[in-house]
């Protein structure tokens, strides 16, 4: 099974259309998981049929029992996140702040805090047309989002060994839910666009996969937008001999797909489809370049 | 007061709302943009200027292997698995240590202590007049974004008019960012995944408590489902921006729309009385 994960350092390059176009493309055998668990999308486009479902725990929560607390402030002063509150009914935790360190429940004299299991977000397993979809949620404003990462790409490939391609769709940024993402894979592909945002953050992104050994490919999307500043990223890349694969320009036939919930190469005539052909197809000669030496 | 600008969906448009309210409210008061988008920070692309540097540190543990026996406690208490302790000797893994202190009051033998970790850096400049810029900046394979956001904020406590950019999505990231705000302006764009990611917003919004408005960016005037779920939960849409290939190209080349079109600038002018008002500040 190969590893692909689509990246873009950057929010909003449309990572997510691309990725489901490239799953409609592909004539390999595909296992699909969304990676970007706080905020997933690509279900909108694969319209799945969800299979099951099943809760995510994350790092366990702390909890003050107020028949034993003797008030005593130990967890407050000890804790590193400002995660114990005290008020008119006394102590208790913040469930967003809790990393789930236990240092609390360790300093507690009156053993008072204990350890609780806590559910912060569910994993889905769905079908879809083009293959399985391992797809997740996390609790609004709950932390783990790495762990719940993790959790999807080892359920996507334990119950496809047999796929050809295992498709990521990834989160923008550079921390903790990315790291994860690429953590493991063969392949990145890094959506980016000519914008001086664009640009900025497709170099922290690609010296954080460096850091993992993919091979890497870059596609410029919307490049018509500013074609010297596309200029300016093909130049950067070739200087890294990092392949620009796809050129994609700026169509409204975008949008109107995302509206209609269907990948864009549906109606493969609008100028974006006929691009993400040529980057699909060039993609599969990078796939299939493997066996060079990684980038 | 305190301001946030979030979004749920990455690349609405939240650095180019923080930047040209924070370049239009400059004219006439102090403000303090903070850039809480620690993993890819952008605005200092709009306001380049010269920097101060500082590190920004977490402590982790060192163990004194002359005093350390070998016991296994602190590996055993670690709930991040950052610590395995070996017969011989004892395996730290600083990218998943949290900094919680528990390993160094767990010790018997008091054998760790803790020292400082570089993780990322705080930049602060004045490019304009009235206007300060702190830029959290994670460094580039350090997972840990939290503490570098606390770093950036914590710089601008005392200020009086603050505005923070955050990272898109819903989790740590953002929550640390939110946090202590007195009011959120949440960016969106009328398409499914705009509308979906929104709706996780508001949903984080609420859970800290913090009022929000919606400003639609990118509108191509088919916005009526963000509209009806806008009044559906009783939120106001503050703004609405066109598309406009040359407002586009305005941000993409890291310029300001308030710079190059003026006019913008009763726009956002509007838009900060409307915060306050959500803030429950009268100005």
């Amino acid at each position: 099974m190969i590893r692909l994960a689509v990246i873009s350092g950057k929010g909003g390059t449309e990572k997510t259309m691309i990725t489901a176009a490239l799953a409609h493309l592909q004539a390999k055998s595909l296992v699909l998981a969304d990676c970007d668990v706080d905020a997933a999308n690509l279900e909108l486009v694969l319209c799945p049929t969800l299979i099951r479902m099943e809760p995510f725990m994350g790092m366990k929560a702390a909890v003050i029992d107020p028949a034993l607390c003797v008030q005593c402030g130990e967890c407050t002063e000890h804790c590193r996140f400002a995660a114990v509150d005290f008020d008119k009914n006394g102590y208790h935790v913040n469930p967003l702040r809790c990393e789930g360190c236990a240092v609390c429940a360790y300093v507690c004299p009156a053993t008072a805090i204990s350890m609780q299991p806590r559910q912060t977000g569910e994993i889905r397993y769905s079908a879809t047309e083009r293959g399985p979809l391992v797809h997740a949620r996390l609790v609004p404003g709950a932390g783990n989002s790495g762990l719940l990462v993790h959790a999807v790409k080892k359920l996507a490939q334990e119950e496809n060994p047999d796929r050809d391609l295992f498709l990521i769709d990834g989160p923008p940024g550079t921390g903790c839910p990315l790291i994860s993402t690429i953590s493991g894979v063969d392949h990145v592909l890094i959506v980016t666009e000519p914008s001086v945002s664009g640009l900025h953050d497709l170099k922290r992104v690609v010296a954080v996969s460096r850091q993992f050994r993919p091979r890497i490919a870059v596609a410029i999307n919307r490049f018509d937008l500013d074609t010297a500043l596309a200029e300016t990223i093909t130049t950067w890349c070739r200087a890294g001999n990092i392949p620009v694969i796809g050129m994609i320009p700026f169509d409204a036939a975008v949008i109107a797909s995302v509206r209609n919930g269907v990948p864009v190469t549906a109606d493969g005539s609008s100028p974006a489809a006929q691009a993400i052909q040529i980057l699909a197809s060039n993609l599969e000669r990078e796939l299939e370049n493997d066996t060079d030496t990684r980038n | 007061m305190k301001l946030a600008v979030a979004s749920g969906k990455g690349g609405t448009g939240k650095s180019m709302v923080a930047a040209n309210l924070a370049f239009t409210l400059a004219w006439t008061d102090p403000v303090t943009l903070v850039d809480c988008d620690v993993e890819e920070p952008n605005l200092h692309l709009f306001f380049p200027a010269p920097a101060t540097i500082t590190d920004v540190t977490v402590p982790v543990p060192v163990v004194d292997e002359t005093i350390c026996d070998h016991c296994g406690r602190c590996g055993e208490f670690c709930q991040f698995g950052a610590i395995t302790v070996l017969c011989d000797r004892v395996l730290f893994f600083p990218e998943l240590c949290h900094s919680c202190g528990g390993c160094t009051y767990v010790c018997p033998k008091g054998a760790i202590h803790e020292h400082p970790r570089r993780i990322g850096t705080i930049a602060t400049s004045l490019p304009r007049s009235n206007l300060k810029l702190i830029t959290g900046m994670l460094d580039t394979g350090n997972p840990h974004a939290v503490p570098v956001i606390r770093a950036a904020k914590e710089l601008a406590a005392a200020d009086p008019i603050v505005i923070c950019d955050t990272a898109p999505g819903t989790s740590c990231p953002v929550v640390e960012a939110l946090d202590g705000c007195d009011a959120c302006i949440l960016v969106t764009e009328s398409t499914p995944f705009g509308l979906h990611d929104l709706r996780l917003a508001v949903d984080v919004a609420d859970r800290l408590g913090i009022p929000a408005g919606i400003i639609i960016n990118r509108s191509d005037g088919k916005d009526a489902q963000t509209l009806n779920f806008c009044a559906g939960h009783d939120l106001d849409v503050l703004m609405t921006i066109p598309f406009d290939r040359d407002i586009a190209a305005i941000q993409g080349r890291g310029d300001l729309l308030c710079q190059h079109r003026p006019e913008w600038q009763k726009a956002f002018i509007a838009l900060f009385t409307k915060c306050s008002a959500l803030a429950g500040v009268h100005r």
